[in-house]
């Protein structure tokens, strides 16, 4: 077997010393510092970024919420005022009513006097041309010739009686 | 290429050099190395040559391999872990892209060795040892005495933990050192009967050696991983005791 071969070990061991200590020193002070590097660099820039994507977002629901609460005052805003517009809107309404139902009234009270003078009026009249027409009534079947004023106390005293 | 399935592992010399009575001739192990390691950094040198923010295929793949290994650091040993992960980062891209290129017909797995293999082990061995004793001075000997025993029982206990700690680099060694060679010599061993049983037969050990390159390619990985995860724990215990 050539790897039990003794006289074979020195010049292996002496350069696997040569090769690996060359090897040692490439990767420890060119190669190995060079990838570091890269890396490093990319983790910082990936770190900055995420940072800056964080800012953002913090930025953007800032705007987000200024707008919502804006949003939300435009409306409340404008319920005020609609509520404004409706109650000036109801007062003038009832306000209108109310005038309007006293004119009523008083028309009313107007014409309910009117109805009653002429009621009276009309009794008043009655009274006279039941007067007359008894008394015609009276001339005419009997031929007696009745006196005015006792016609119209006979004729008072029936309608009372009624 | 000789019917041999083990001519693989051959250590062929290329240019002998000797270093004050050391040998320290480059072999192909030596070059197979050495390609691993400049495959490696260009790899993660060229793919991150542009820096994009956001990669492209090459640059990704470098990134995937970093966190992967920092992961793995990280969840084993902790903060404390950090100083380390070059170290530990070294080790799993050597021996994944050690055990990958293996893979290529005609290239040598260096990883199949032994002597690699063990010295590997002993380095993250040492390495941790030493890390251990810097940190927690002689407290660090209390790994060794495990909490919530009996005192009677320290006799017997503290010899098996001093002999598990020792055996570390051994398992963690052979382990890497038996997968790739077991692994490698299976494929040559079906390969050498394909061209043998002709255009009928052959079809059946051909099949079996692309279902074990996937197989293969697994291994590769999985070695990898459970070595650097392996080097993660040790650290771990070296720096938390327990």
């Amino acid at each position: 077997m050539p790897q039990l071969e003794i006289a074979t070990f020195a010049p292996q061991i002496v350069w696997l010393f040569i090769t690996f200590l060359a090897m040692y020193f490439l990767m420890a002070k060119v190669a190995l510092p060079r990838i570091a590097q890269v890396l490093d660099e990319r983790q910082t820039r990936i770190d900055d970024n995420l940072e800056k994507a964080a800012a953002l977002k913090a930025e953007a629901e800032a705007a987000a919420a200024a707008y919502e609460s804006s949003l939300a005052q435009a409306r409340s805003k404008a319920q005020e005022e609609v509520k404004a517009v409706l109650d000036a809107a109801n007062a003038e309404q009832a306000k209108r009513q109310d005038e309007l139902s006293a004119k009523l009234n008083k028309e009313l009270d107007a014409a309910e006097a009117r109805i009653a003078q002429a009621k009276d009026k009309a009794l008043a009249n009655i009274k006279e041309v039941a007067g007359d027409v008894a008394k015609a009534t009276v001339d005419k079947l009997s031929g007696v010739s009745v006196d005015d004023a006792a016609v119209q106390a006979a004729v008072a005293k029936a309608m009372e009686q009624n | 290429m000789s019917n041999n399935p083990l001519q693989q592992f051959q250590i062929n010399t290329i240019v002998p050099i000797d270093l004050g009575g050391i040998n320290a001739s480059i072999t192909n192990s030596a070059v197979a190395m050495v390609a691993t390691v400049a495959v490696v950094s260009i790899f993660l040198i060229m793919g991150m040559g542009s820096r994009k923010l956001v990669p492209g295929r090459w640059q990704s793949m470098a990134e995937l391999s970093y966190s992967f290994v920092a992961d793995m650091v990280r969840d084993n040993v902790g903060n404390e872990g950090r100083k380390y992960f070059p170290a530990v980062f070294s080790l799993f891209m050597f021996i994944l892209f050690g055990n990958l290129l293996g893979l290529l017909p005609y290239s040598f797995t260096f990883t199949s060795h032994i002597a690699i293999t063990f010295t590997l082990a002993m380095i993250v061995f040492i390495g941790v040892t030493l890390i251990g004793i810097a940190r927690h001075g002689l407290h660090f000997f209390s790994l060794f005495v495990p909490s919530g025993v009996p005192a009677f029982i320290y006799p017997i206990l503290v010899p098996i933990e001093v002999i598990s700690y020792l055996s570390r680099p051994v398992s963690l060694s052979i382990r890497l050192f038996a997968n790739m060679t077991a692994g490698h010599t299976m494929m040559k061993v079906f390969a050498g009967f394909i061209i043998p049983l002709g255009f009928i037969g052959g079809w059946a050990p051909f099949a079996v050696d692309v279902a074990l390159t996937g197989f293969e390619f697994l291994v590769a990985f999985l070695q990898a991983y459970v070595f650097a995860v392996l080097t993660c724990l040790y650290l771990n215990d070296s720096i938390h005791l327990h």
